[in-house]
């Protein structure tokens, strides 16, 4: 193999994402059988144990988000995948993992819903519940991939961000992108950016496990590491202790707050196509945006200056670059596989200066360029 | 020699932990949470290597107050987290403290299959027969007939044996004491740590205040008081029929056994996983 050629792999969605795990260090899975999202507990089954990590197959999803949180507090880059009613009983210990900044990963891989709905069909509908799920106010990290090498390069990023900023991230996938196989070039090792938590640098003593850097996220001991310390899911003090007095309470909620508001560069991510010209542009994420970037190219060819923002990160809901748009764009399209959980995004950052319609399926199907196209052109 | 008190709570409470505790004076916590660190201190484990893990309700504040590394978790899920440490790092004595309703209704799924899975874990249950921190409400040991907030009328339910319950679904070392036998805690608690594979110690505790003011059964004297006349050892239970065993409680060691441990079955599982990959 000459040193140009990359190894060609032909991968499908739920395979790539667990290429991207083991190559950002993750070395424990704790999950629960459920379709469309199993093949990534299969494989990571397989291929853990290779090296030297963990595969547990927990009794539901509640003991698997619990394992992973226990996993990461024990020094150990740790995930779970599942689909929506698994992804409905993480909640609980999704706000622990907020609450005691515990990074990991969860990956949902949507299908129709609610409840067992259509468990084989595309549907785009957990996306207000990644970022609204769990109870109370917290900031939360969503990423949505549409690709099969997204599925690689945004479970790494996922990872990153994850140990960055000591937060779980949700990497919402979709039954198309799961089970669509494509070849993909996976990037060699050395090539590959892999972030690891911030490890304290005093000694025991001195440590305040919750005490935030300049960034307002506290450097993290792994238990056994001699820095002894308290993890609750109470609210807490520097020291990681319940506190109820409404200063250390209040500075608490900001610090969480503001850890991620201060990385909003870093976290939110989105792709442009042809938009420095466009007059309507799409909106759309996961395997719709496939869908949307085939249709602004069709309607470029038909003369209408048409653009497509795809989000990458759904939330922070990335609005330093959406609103400018709908400020330069006289319509905006948002094509989902809901009933329109982001154009409530976009809504509420237009301030009504741009007509924002909508294109809705909910029928198990996946969105067509055709349907976006006709839509693009009456715009 | 039994180690002083006093050198107990320099060397296990925590320094920067603002006390007092939670507990309601006379609660049985304080027993265990006693018996728990006479133990460990008997067994002369490094404080760094030992993560204690707890659920919600009054028992899940014990980790607080210890200078362990320290997990209080979400309400019954102690377990999940407490497996999830053990598999992240096998070298950590893990250690979980739980209470009735929190480890056999809401936690009752991953308590039956940590006991199955068998990992090296203890798991230590403090049973007094209700729900205290959130105000008296029955839990799935509250005896028949008992009254509790939300069964004011009289229980119409029946109660777990949290203890048997280990037996059946696989844990290796099964044992019970009560609150007033502080003594058999400490060795049971010994026992169930060093004992490799999911070791569960049963403690029958008094909540005077929120079970036993309801059922008459007087102030926490009172109720140690029972827990001793109701005792009976393993061996003097074996002898016995179920009539009259019936209103007592069997203390002692219940189960004793050597299963594979899921632990050390999954060292094997890598070397055979590397094998196979080598040989592709």
């Amino acid at each position: 193999m000459s040193d140009q050629v990359k190894q060609r792999f032909l991968l499908q969605g739920n395979e790539a994402i667990v290429q991207g795990a083991l190559a950002a260090g993750c070395r424990f899975f704790a999950g629960y059988p459920i379709t469309p999202a199993s093949e990534i507990a299969e494989q990571l089954s397989i291929q853990l144990p290779v090296v030297d990590g963990t595969f547990i197959q927990m009794e539901d999803e509640i003991a698997s988000m619990g394992a992973i949180i226990g996993a990461s507090l024990a020094g150990v880059k740790a995930m779970t995948a599942t689909s929506g009613p698994g992804f409905a009983l993480m909640q609980e210990n999704l706000g622990f993992a907020c609450v005691a900044e515990v990074p990991c990963v969860i990956v949902n891989v949507m299908r129709g819903g609610p409840s067992t709905g259509l468990p084989t069909c595309p549907a785009q509908g957990d996306v207000q519940m990644a970022r609204w799920g769990t109870h109370g106010d917290h900031p939360i990290v969503v990423l949505s991939v549409s690709t099969v090498m997204d599925s690689f390069t945004l479970t790494v990023k996922a990872f990153n961000i994850a140990e960055k900023y000591r937060v779980p991230v949700i990497l919402l996938s979709d039954e198309v992108v799961a089970h669509t196989r494509e070849c993909v070039e996976l990037p060699d090792t050395e090539e590959i950016k892999v972030v690891d938590r911030m490890k304290p640098s005093v000694p025991p003593d001195w440590y305040k496990p919750y005490e935030g850097d300049a960034r307002g996220v506290p450097p993290m001991a792994a238990f056994g590491e001699g820095y002894r310390h308290h993890v609750t899911g109470l609210i807490h003090d520097d020291m990681g202790y319940p506190t109820q007095k409404p200063a250390e309470v209040k500075s608490f909620h900001e610090r969480m707050a503001r850890k991620i508001t201060r990385g909003f560069p870093d976290i939110q991510m989105t792709k442009g196509y042809y938009l420095d010209d466009a007059e309507v542009f799409v909106i759309a994420y996961g395997a719709v945006a496939r869908s949307a970037l085939r249709s602004v190219q069709d309607a470029r060819e038909n003369g209408v200056k048409a653009g497509l923002l795809q989000l990458i990160t759904l939330f922070p809901f990335p609005r330093r670059t959406v609103t400018p748009l709908l400020q330069q764009c006289r319509a905006v399209l948002v094509p989902e596989m809901n009933m329109g959980q982001i154009s409530r995004e976009v809504q509420r950052v237009n301030n009504g200066e741009c007509v924002v319609k909508k294109h809705n399926r909910i029928d198990g199907k996946f969105i067509t360029p055709r349907e976006i196209f006709d839509h693009l052109m009456k715009l | 020699m039994p180690i002083p008190a006093q050198a107990l709570r320099h060397e296990y409470l925590r320094h920067n932990k603002k006390f007092p505790h939670v507990w309601c004076p006379g609660c049985g916590n304080g027993i265990v949470m006693g018996a728990l660190l006479r133990a460990i201190s008997k067994l002369n484990i490094e404080k760094d290597d030992i993560v204690l893990a707890s659920g919600i309700g009054c028992s899940g504040r014990m980790p607080t107050y210890l200078d362990f590394n320290t997990l209080h978790t979400t309400h019954g899920r102690a377990l999940t987290f407490a497996t999830g440490v053990k598999l992240a790092n096998p070298a950590m004595n893990v250690i979980a403290i739980m209470g009735d309703g929190d480890s056999t209704a809401i936690g009752g799924n991953h308590f039956i299959h940590a006991a199955r899975r068998n990992l090296n874990l203890t798991a230590i249950i403090i049973n007094n027969s209700i729900y205290g921190m959130t105000g008296g409400q029955y839990s799935p040991t509250t005896p028949f007939g008992s009254k509790s907030t939300t069964s004011v009328y009289g229980h119409i339910e029946h109660a777990f044996s949290i203890a048997e319950l280990a037996v059946t679904a696989g844990a290796s070392f099964v044992a019970r004491s009560t609150v007033y036998h502080a003594d058999l805690i400490d060795r049971l608690i010994e026992q169930a740590v060093k004992k490799r594979g999911f070791a569960v110690v049963e403690v029958i505790s008094n909540c005077h205040i929120q079970y036993g003011r309801r059922n008459k059964l007087g102030g926490a004297v009172d109720m140690l008081k029972s827990f001793k006349e109701q005792a009976i050892t393993v061996s003097r239970a074996a002898k016995m029929s179920p009539e009259e065993l019936e209103g007592k409680t069997t203390i002692g060691v219940l189960a004793d056994r050597e299963i594979p441990i899921s632990t050390e079955e999954y060292i094997k599982v890598r070397e055979q996983a590397r094998a196979q990959k080598e040989k592709v």
